[in-house]
């Protein structure tokens, strides 16, 4: 009955498509439950909810993705390992032997992972086993500033998919601050990061103002985008004036100057550099942002359902705009982590390492809430810490990670296709 | 019910602009004038800049031709200036139409790119000769994965499912096709490998976003993700190791048709080329004509257009949205064989470099339509080879600028400067049945 | 064909939508089903068309029980459905989506175009519909489309015709055009069922009648009944068809609109200079069919649209050109005509949507940061004084009815310090006790000496609130006349038609 040409926020999990029946659904509904007015009583229900929410497989459905994932990770390992392949060729005559070799390379590439990303075992100095867990840190500051990016533009209802422009351009002004001045560390550090930002931001913003002034689609002009940022850093590494090393044919800047290098927070022994801490105020301010100012307030009713925004005098153009630029500084910084810290050996095209795309994944495990990219990004990292060292010690490709990253989201994105591989009980519709 | 209820992220609803921002800012007819007076001034700017001087050569035949073309030898600088004034001449007519507010016909824009295209080479590759037949031979070539892309592209989304998924079909298509090339030694056996590779990819696509409701532009990016990680995975840990057997599969090689490769001009450009081309053009013709002209193309734009509608006329419409996406998905793996057993023998990682994004630009610049979207895979074709063959005689132009085009050409195409194009009603919207 | 519903019951989770529901349609029969928005009536027909499969109970046609799993089958059984919503698809030709889904085809699946082109005159013509197979489904009046989805149905030789509110977008003219291909089909031996809440209606062409109420028949009513009688077994108690006001206490001058101009996006003009006046304490009541301005009357108002010429003065202060932040700021209310799409935020919580137009400054924003102690405050005091029914102001607004839904929206606006309030469709898919709510609500404002402008495509709701009415046609005003006009005289205004002896009424 409010069918309207206009495109309509339809939420995915209404039960029914006929809003009559919605309508005669939550008379009825509301007639039988009388309001209650104490706020007590409204909160111990909400307490409720949120353990009724446990108890009915919304996360039992996540947890059995994450399960399902790992368990295809599991059997490519297994399918492409020498040993297993083998003992197959003769899996009727001796099957224990098959069932050796799977659960030895299985075991082999998980314990691998855990030694790369936790705590190393065999090691025996504290601080050196415990190295893993900083590189799961060094890991995870890019992708949680980079999953925020996408997050916040998420709840713009925006489709950021352009991390990786934002990222390349982000990077290259910061790198190019990074090696052309010599300054002291509390000015040229803070300086390169800040110009990065606002790189990153200009980029960003482009989407934003297409999407304001023409209604272009972010996802395609994105998109786009990337492959623009690629293609102006690659024209830029040939060009001696800007960030080209003279007299070196490879399109690579020199290096940052000390100076310009993020720091690192745990002394040298340890890779851990100032990105990671950056990367926990990021998620401090994000959740300020989003849940506490009227920014956010604002950012979010434009996601929710940009014509009520509008038509409440929220300038939805101008959101658009504001939301990119953010997002593009944050996943600037993630590109500025990348050059002045991670990599700061200087500014090459591959700078963004996959991240502008991991960071989707990121915002999207992450229910694109702070907390929930925080917890995301730090899974990804122990993931990418690990994945190396598997790789190294296991000689199973790291590419393996992406798979499995890939799986998680898909399978929580349907919780039903879940349920339905393990034959749980369709959850009733509420 | 299902996550998203806590979950917000975003319903990207498809491709359309969106109402809430979208204010009216003049029709195509406004807008064609103003960008053909840009591209003037710009060609224009660069000949002041350097004025070109000695002549440029245009090479219609090749060596093995049975009609041999004389070559057109010009003065660079007077001929660039020629196509100025035609390209201002074109000009004044489009903005005397728009006074008129007489419709903007096609063959302004095309006659314009054409004159303008020869006043550029004349300049770029003044004193120097241009191969025409390799130069349109090639982009044809380099054309085919972004044309198959594009057309799979367009088939999904005239039934309303968005397929961002594009360059995961073609890698995953160019993967299986050098693989079961090698084991069976037959490269037309690759050719349907890549097929059946493409529909798998849109398999899952359907399985996600027709059946459980995912965002279907997520699906489709976090798809590219996870063929990326599963084919660079097994080129580690598989095809390196077993190069030989595995990932050595034979070359599709051209053949000319008689006769029609023979016509002057034409022949060379079109009728001498692989197997995987001919291909293409009956794909691009049965695509064009089913669509608008049968059954089954009316009831795939209804469930596009409008799904609740072709639902009460009876028509299932999950069913025939997966149909057309196993379709789409498995014409976009065609162009995945071109990767791995056309342009090299063999695969490597991340081999499509992107090409399923441009095939998706070919979508929208060529709103939605199978013959606009293959002329703008073309086009994209074009840029490319363009690049390649004006850094091969030491062109002044950049070339990372001239790869930047397509990407810039589809910004500026969805931004509206360039006609405003209209995506299938229902366009990634997902289809619920009680 | 005689159709049979025998204990139809339809649950959506723990709600039931159609709790039991048997009827019988005779063919030559035009069998009314009347009930409130919400009673269930969609349901029951979607049930019947195969698009709903019923939990329990059975559908019988000609004697035999039919098990319909799609719409598919309900109209190979012979059923025909003229939806609410039209069913075609706007891009396609007349022919294209008459034969769509049913299509005669030649070789290798080739669409036979002109066969269908021949079956669209043929039907036209026999029923004198006059539509051209030719035209685009879109570039047709509402009046014409509506005739598409039946020679839709006809086509298929279908023998019992469902409209399922038919005449919620004609002008009176139309409906009444409408009326006479119903008692047409009837004659030709169709069975018709007829589904509205419109009581006029209904006495005018129905044999027979039957009330839904929350999902139950509550029984047959007489075509002879009165208005009062059907209103009352459609609502289940006695009903005010009257809105009680006092006369008006006019102030000054307060909205003065001069030679206003819009102009959509697609390049239209869709109000075309519009000149009025509302006093303080004034109800100025828009009357029109949906589709001649109104929406861009109100959104021009609110400074939603564009392209806007002329003038817009609200008590001295110039609204044109302003943004809609500085319009709200003005002291302008809005109740917009879609609230799912302009007027909430599904996702958000009651508390939250009712601080969607004060999200820049007190009292409910200090320093940038929300400031959420005052905010629950105030929503739990008007959930209470407006009576929005809900569990807590927590609730999200998605969950809640389209009356509760709509309640919040009110409370919104009038919650501001207001210097006019315009109300497009304030009661649209609303149920009849929040109708009479906002109505009250609507009153009580203008008794406050704030200026109101309503907007209605419901002839009756037009009439019960207005002090004056302008009748729209086409972006432009047809005349403002006095509340008491007749009614035939609105309709006919409503059709652009300005009767010889009408005098405008000046306030």
């Amino acid at each position: 009955m409010n069918d309207t040409p206009k495109p309509q926020p339809e939420k995915p999990d209404a039960p029914v498509t006929d809003d009559e029946a919605t309508r005669g659904a939550t008379t009825t509904e509301t007639t039988t439950e009388a309001p209650e007015p104490d706020p007590h009583d409204a909160r111990a229900e909400r307490s409720r909810s949120v353990l009724r929410e446990i108890a009915s497989g919304d996360v039992l459905a996540g947890v059995l993705a994450v399960f399902l994932a790992v368990f295809v990770g599991s059997v490519m390992i297994a399918a492409t390992d020498d040993a297993v392949r083998e003992t197959a060729g003769y899996i009727t005559a001796r099957p224990s032997d098959f069932f050796t070799a799977v659960w030895e390379a299985i075991s082999g590439a998980y314990s691998a992972m855990f030694r790369g990303a936790v705590y190393n075992y065999n090691l025996t100095e504290p601080a050196q086993q415990w190295r893993p867990l900083t590189e799961t840190f060094k890991f995870a500051g890019p992708l949680i500033l980079g999953g925020l990016g996408v997050g916040l533009a998420f709840r713009a209802g925006l489709f950021n998919i352009g991390g990786r422009g934002q990222m390349l351009i982000a990077g290259g002004a910061a790198g190019w601050v990074g090696f052309n001045f010599d300054l002291p560390l509390v000015i040229h550090l803070p300086l390169a990061i800040l110009v990065g930002m606002v790189a990153g931001a200009l980029w960003g913003g482009i989407a934003g103002v297409l999407k304001a002034r023409t209604g272009a689609h972010e996802v395609i002009v994105t998109i786009m985008l990337n492959y623009v940022a690629y293609y102006l850093l690659f024209w830029s590494l040939t060009k001696d004036w800007l960030l080209k090393t003279p007299g070196s044919v490879n399109p690579k800047s020199p290096p940052m100057k000390d100076s310009a290098t993020l720091p690192k927070v745990l002394g040298d022994q340890f890779n851990l550099h100032l990105g990671f801490v950056i990367a926990l105020v990021a998620v401090a301010v994000a959740w300020w942002l989003l849940n506490r100012s009227t920014l956010g307030y604002r950012i979010r009713a434009v996601g929710e359902n940009p014509h009520a925004a509008r038509a409440s005098g929220i300038d939805v153009g101008r959101i658009y705009v504001v939301v990119m630029m953010i997002a593009g500084s944050l996943l600037g910084l993630a590109g500025i982590n990348q050059v002045l810290g991670t990599v700061s050996s200087g500014v090459s095209l591959d700078l963004d390492a996959a991240i502008g795309f991991d960071a989707i994944t990121v915002a999207l495990l992450g229910r694109s809430r702070p907390l929930g990219i925080l917890a995301a990004g730090l899974l990804f990292g122990a993931f990418k810490a690990g994945g190396f060292t598997m790789q190294t010690s296991e000689n199973i490709s790291v590419d393996l990670v992406l798979v499995v990253q890939s799986l998680i989201v898909l399978f929580l994105a349907a919780p039903p296709l879940v349920r339905a591989i393990f034959r749980l009980p369709a959850q009733e519709a509420k | 019910m299902s996550i998203a209820t806590d979950l917000p992220t975003p319903e990207s609803g498809g491709l359309a602009p969106d109402g809430a921002v979208t204010h009216g800012r003049g029709s195509g007819a406004r807008k064609l004038p103003i960008v053909l007076g840009v591209l003037t001034l710009l060609l224009a700017g660069i000949l002041l800049r350097s004025e070109p001087s000695g002549d440029t050569t245009f090479q219609l035949s090749t060596v093995t031709d049975f009609v041999t073309l004389p070559d057109i030898v010009v003065p660079s600088g007077p001929t660039a200036w020629l196509m100025v004034v035609i390209c201002l001449g074109l000009t004044a007519e489009a903005v005397r139409r728009m006074l008129t507010r007489a419709g903007q016909p096609i063959w302004i824009p095309i006659s314009f790119a054409i004159v303008w295209m020869i006043g550029f080479l004349s300049w770029a590759a003044a004193g120097d000769r241009i191969r025409v037949v390799s130069l349109l031979g090639g982009a044809v070539a380099l054309a085919i994965p972004l044309v198959f892309g594009a057309l799979g592209g367009v088939l999904g989304e005239r039934a309303g499912v968005v397929n961002i998924a594009i360059e995961g079909q073609l890698l995953l298509g160019a993967f299986a096709a050098a693989v079961t090339a090698s084991t069976t030694g037959s490269p037309w056996a690759g050719v349907a490998a890549a097929a059946v590779a493409g529909a798998l990819v849109a398999l899952i696509l359907g399985l996600f976003a027709i059946t459980y409701f995912v965002d279907q532009v997520i699906v489709g990016v976090v798809l590219n993700v996870l063929v990326v990680g599963l084919t660079n995975f097994l080129f580690r840990q598989v095809l390196t190791p077993n190069a030989e057997s595995l990932n050595s599969p034979e070359r599709l090689r051209a053949v000319p048709i008689p006769v029609l490769g023979d016509i002057p001009l034409i022949g060379p450009i079109f009728f001498r080329q692989t197997p995987l081309v001919y291909l293409l053009y009956v794909v691009v013709a049965v695509v064009a004509f089913a669509l608008y002209r049968t059954r089954w193309g009316l009831r795939v734009r209804a469930v596009g257009e409008h799904p609740k509608a072709a639902d009460t006329v009876g028509i299932k419409v999950n069913r025939t949205r997966y149909r057309t996406i196993l379709l789409a998905g498995a014409i976009a793996g065609l162009g995945g064989a071109y990767f791995s057993l056309v342009s090299v023998a063999g695969f490597n990682r991340e081999m499509t470099g992107g090409a399923g994004y441009i095939a998706l630009a070919a979508v929208i610049f060529g709103k939605w339509d199978p013959i606009r979207a293959t002329l703008a895979a073309l086009l994209f074709g074009f840029a490319t080879n363009l690049q390649g063959v004006l850094s091969a005689i030491g062109s002044p132009v950049p070339s990372q600028f001239m790869l930047m085009l397509p990407y810039l050409v589809t910004i500026f195409a969805v931004a509206g400067l360039v006609g405003r194009s209209r995506p299938p009603a229902a366009d990634g919207v997902p289809y619920r049945q009680q | 064909m005689r159709l049979v519903l025998r204990g139809i019951t339809k649950r959506f989770g723990s709600v039931v939508a159609n709790d039991s529901i048997s009827l019988t349609v005779e063919p030559g029969e035009i069998h009314c089903l009347l009930g409130e928005n919400g009673a269930g009536k969609s349901t029951l027909m979607n049930v019947l068309y195969g698009l709903y499969k019923a939990d329990e109970g059975e559908i019988e046609l000609d004697g035999e029980v039919q098990h319909f799993t799609g719409p598919g089958d309900a109209m190979a059984a012979g059923i025909g459905m003229v939806h609410q919503h039209f069913m075609l698809i706007p891009v396609f030709t007349v022919a294209e989506n008459v034969m769509l889904g049913n299509e005669t085809i030649g070789f290798a699946g080739t669409l036979d175009l002109a066969e269908a082109s021949k079956r669209v005159t043929e039907i036209s013509e026999r029923f004198g519909f006059h539509v051209n197979p030719d035209a685009v489904v879109e570039d047709l009046p509402v009046g014409v489309q509506q005739r598409v989805e039946i020679i839709k149905a006809l086509s298929r030789d279908a023998e019992l015709l469902v409209f399922d509110e038919p005449t919620a977008v004609l002008t009176p003219q139309e409906t009444d055009e409408l009326m006479d291909i119903m008692r047409q089909l009837k004659e030709a031996g169709k069975a018709i069922v007829f589904i509205t809440h419109k009581l006029r209606e209904v006495r005018e062409v129905a044999d027979r009648i039957t009330v839904i109420r929350l999902g139950k028949v509550v029984g047959e009513a007489d075509p002879k009944a009165s208005n009062a009688e059907l209103a009352s077994m459609m609502v289940g108690r006695p009903v005010e068809l009257v809105v009680h006001k006092d006369a008006a206490t006019l102030g000054d001058d307060a909205l003065v609109v001069k030679d206003l101009r819009v102009v959509d996006v697609a390049g239209h003009t869709q109000v075309d200079g519009l000149s009025f006046t509302i006093r303080a304490g004034e109800v100025l009541a828009v009357a029109g069919v949906q589709g001649n301005g109104q929406t861009e009357l109100t959104e021009a108002i609110l400074g939603l649209q564009d392209d806007v010429s002329g003038s817009i003065n609200l008590d001295g202060v110039e609204l044109v050109g302003r943004s809609t932040r500085k319009i709200l700021d003005a002291g302008v209310g809005f109740i917009p005509e879609d609230r799912q799409v302009d007027g909430l935020v599904p996702g958000f919580t009651i508390a939250e949507n009712l601080m969607l137009n004060r999200s820049f400054k007190s009292p409910f924003v200090r320093n940038g940061s929300l400031r959420i102690g005052a905010l629950r405050e105030f929503a739990q005091k008007k959930l209470t004084e407006y009576d929005v029914r809900a569990r807590d102001i927590d609730s999200l607004a998605a969950n809640l009815s389209g009356g509760n839904q709509q309640k919040v929206v009110v409370a919104r606006e009038l919650s501001r310090d207001l210097r006019l309030l315009v109300a497009a469709q304030p009661t649209r898919g609303v149920d009849v006790g929040s109708i009479e709510f906002i109505h009250k609500q609507i009153v009580a404002t203008r008794d406050r000496g704030i200026p109101v402008l309503v907007v209605s495509t419901e002839l009756d709701e037009v009439v019960a609130l207005a002090d004056r009415i302008m009748v729209l046609y086409r972006g432009k005003v047809v005349g403002i006349v006095a509340a008491d006009t007749p009614r035939e005289t609105l309709g006919l205004m409503m059709t652009g038609e300005r009767p010889k002896d009408l005098k405008d009424v000046v306030a």
